[in-house]
């Protein structure tokens, strides 16, 4: 009695009350959408809320951005959960393919890192040559602090320590600090510490809390970061919206996507550079 | 220490009470055991339509426990228990049990009725009308939409009286009933149990006030250190009390 | 930091539209979770407090020792069952909402199936025989005992929603933190965090800490019966 009259006015409705809720979510709206797994610096630095909503606008197809690690996002991309990866680790998306996860991958644009550090610049590394810069911080051993998290600027900045002889798994610097950590908190903790830190030029640009930090090192030819595009192969994961994250690939290289990409501006700065093969 | 003396058989009554009706519930040879602890043994008891027995004896003498074996709420370990088909019916007894503290629950008075009378499965059209009627009986109409748990102790035992007693129950048990109670709400739940009882209902009450048990009572137990060590019809055993409880009936203030 | 809650205030003042879809969704999502955990952890435990069969004890310990797992933990292992690799992943509702209201879903269950067995258990103590005598089925009596401590089950279900609506671990791994669509409160303060832009991060802190208190004083207002449960919840 009492509790037959619990269950339909109030178990009932509150099951169904649910089932709406997620029936009302995004989850379930008409419309095509493709996950794109990316990397937090490319998100932070705003390229995707000015580049998504023309893509979108010209084929009505939703853009969903997984925005995490350039090793997670690879891991993501394995597991099937993207449908479409850009990221900025050549080397590692070039393995991708070998793998087998993706058909090929293409160039679409690339920004450049910078050093950033104190002002005062105690360790003097001022100037266009990354490669004289490091060898002075680790000379000085003043603090530096790395991402230390798979991702491609993680894997850019290990390479620029090899290039000068320095493997800092067995041979570290004295003032190197790891934080496992987006691009983000790894400013917020140089910041903090006046230390030095190797950035993308896009995070630094919507960066807030700069403390004393400022540019020492830019435009040095190594310091460019080259992104790419790869559609998830349907083969390895049939469920893989292989032909809407297509069209992403092919929009990204056009002319029209390249353009959208070169007018990203920040106070006026340009930060990402379109390179697409022209066809 | 003398070891009590073996139970008396219920009699035929000899001196004015009412003639027993047909059994209902016997117990042969019966105890109950606790883990290690025998609360009750060599109990031969036979509980006939019509009667109102009270069960008297010290805290831990086995009165509950008894009660609770009568009702089936806790099942023999050793001997048996009979059930008999009520006459003329030829069905089981229905059995009702009312405890110490009430067990209501937080709702209205009249929605405790309903739920127990959807409990024991009374069809739903009936369910209205009885636990109205039941609300009449005991003089709770007024309490009928207040919290059940804001009543008084002695409205609540009145309410569990009224839930046991639209259940219509061949049975009615009574476990100190009136024990929390002050003497007003006692003096009305006694007058409800005795009207029940004088109207043909079958009693089983245990008590620690022998004035009450006198009052209410058609045979009086006495249990002793769980045995049922006398039985007797109610005016026997106060004016010639059975050996086994004279020291009992000694010991008690007669007043209370 | 002054200039960072005073731009804070203004946002909410203004209702900004972001901060209000971000706040609604995390109502939504976690508001779903407590009520799906509600009908199954009561469920749960209402059935805990009265059955008996060989490894009771031990299911009762894992229950309990659950409701203190780390979100993270359930965030992951949700993660590898709606991933397309997993066995669920043709449900295809991985980093969506529907994701995020599952985990959380499983976060809360353990907590709510621990806490409503204390409750019954303890109510069927001083009135289960009665019940009983009355002819209820103990699962029934369990349940019954729900309905009469209901204010302690309220008591149960604020805890329950107050924990799943202040963790980040489980929604940031199932959901993506995908802008506009499982952006929830406490990945937002995550993420604008580590951006360093901390107005949006301080206001939807404020907003965060205003729902949970919110509860929290509901809680502390609700004339909890049972004294135990009363002092656990302090």
């Amino acid at each position: 009695m009492a509790l037959k009259n619990l269950t339909r006015r109030v178990v009932l409705p509150l099951l169904l009350a649910a089932t709406g809720a997620l029936a009302g979510s995004p989850a379930f709206a008409q419309g095509k959408s493709i996950v794109m797994a990316s990397t937090t610096s490319t998100e932070q630095s705003g390229l995707f809320a000015h580049l998504l909503p023309v893509f979108t606008k010209a084929t009505g197809i939703e853009v969903r951005v997984v925005a995490v690690g350039t090793g997670q996002a690879l891991d993501i991309a394995r597991r099937g959960d993207a449908d479409i990866l850009f990221v900025h680790d050549t080397a590692a998306e070039k393995k991708f393919v070998a793998e087998g996860y993706a058909t090929k991958r293409e160039d679409v644009m690339y920004n450049d890192f910078v050093l950033v550090g104190p002002k005062s610049d105690p360790a003097g590394t001022r100037g266009k040559d990354i490669a004289a810069a490091l060898k002075k911080l680790a000379e000085t051993g003043q603090p530096f602090v790395s991402r230390g998290d798979r991702s491609g600027t993680h894997a850019a900045e290990l390479r620029l320590w090899k290039s000068i002889g320095i493997d800092v798994a067995t041979n570290r610097p004295a003032g190197y600090k790891e934080c496992g950590c987006g691009m983000g908190p790894a400013l917020n903790i140089g910041s903090s510490t006046n230390a030095y830190v190797l950035t993308d030029r896009g995070t630094w640009l919507s960066f807030k809390n700069r403390g004393d930090l400022v540019i020492l090192v830019e435009g040095d030819r190594t310091l460019f970061n080259q992104y790419g595009v790869m559609v998830v192969n349907p083969a390895k994961h049939p469920q893989v919206k292989a032909d809407l994250a297509q069209q992403f690939a092919d929009w990204v290289v056009s002319p029209a996507g390249q353009q959208t990409i070169a007018s990203y501006k920040i106070n006026g700065e340009q930060l990402f550079f379109p390179n697409a093969a022209t066809k | 220490m003398n070891a009590p003396a073996p139970a008396t058989v219920m009699v035929a009554a000899t001196d004015g009470a009412a003639m027993p009706g047909p059994p209902l519930i016997s117990l042969h040879g019966a105890a109950v055991r606790f883990g290690a602890t025998v609360a009750l043994q060599d109990v031969d008891l036979t509980l006939h339509q019509g009667q109102r027995l009270v069960l008297i004896g010290s805290n831990g003498s086995g009165k509950t426990t008894l009660l609770r074996l009568l009702h089936g709420l806790l099942p023999p370990a050793a001997g048996e228990r009979r059930v008999h088909p009520v006459q003329p019916s030829g069905r089981a007894p229905r059995m009702a049990m009312l405890f110490q503290r009430p067990f209501l629950l937080q709702l209205s008075s009249r929605r405790n009725l309903l739920l127990s009378l959807w409990l024991a499965g009374v069809p739903r059209s009936e369910r209205a009308a009885r636990a109205d009627a039941a609300l009449a009986r005991m003089g709770l109409q007024a309490q009928a939409s207040q919290a059940a748990t804001a009543l008084s102790g002695g409205q609540q035992q009145r309410l569990a009286l009224a839930r046991a007693w639209a259940l219509q129950p061949d049975i009615l048990f009574l476990d100190e009933p009136t024990a929390s109670l002050d003497p007003a709400s006692r003096g009305e739940v006694e007058a409800l149990v005795d009207d029940l009882g004088r109207g043909g209902m079958t009693v089983v009450m245990s008590t620690h006030h022998l004035a009450q048990a006198r009052r209410l009572a058609s045979h009086i137990g006495y249990l002793e250190r769980g045995r049922l060590a006398a039985l007797a019809p109610v005016e026997r055993f106060f004016t010639q009390p059975p050996p086994a409880a004279q020291a009992f009936l000694r010991g008690e203030n007669p007043w209370h | 930091m002054a200039e960072s809650l005073v731009l804070a205030l203004q946002l909410i003042a203004q209702a900004d539209a972001q901060l209000l879809g971000i706040a609604a969704l995390s109502l939504r999502v976690s508001l779903t979770a407590c009520l799906l955990g509600a009908v199954l952890g009561m469920g749960l435990g209402a059935w805990l407090a009265v059955a008996r069969f060989p490894g009771h004890q031990a299911l009762v310990w894992a229950v309990n020792t659950l409701l203190a797992m780390p979100s993270v933990v359930v965030g992951l292992l949700v993660y590898l069952l709606l991933s397309r690799s997993g066995p669920l992943g043709s449900w295809g509702i991985l980093f969506t909402p529907s994701a995020m209201v599952v985990a959380q879903t499983i976060l809360v269950i353990p907590l709510i199936a621990a806490l409503s067995r204390r409750v019954v258990a303890d109510a069927l103590a001083g009135g289960g025989d009665q019940l009983i005598a009355l002819g209820a089925r103990p699962l029934v009596a369990a349940v019954l005992m729900l309905v009469h401590e209901r204010l302690a089950a309220m008591t149960v279900l604020l805890t329950a929603f107050g924990r799943a609506i202040a963790e980040v671990g489980a929604v940031m791994i199932v959901g993506g933190n995908i802008a506009g669509v499982t952006r929830v409160m406490t990945t937002t303060i995550a993420l604008e965090t580590s951006k360093g832009d901390l107005p949006l991060a301080v206001a939807l802190g404020l907003v965060l800490i205003g729902v949970v208190g919110l509860i929290h004083s509901g809680v502390a207002l609700l004339p909890v019966r049972d004294k135990a449960m009363r002092e656990a919840m302090a």
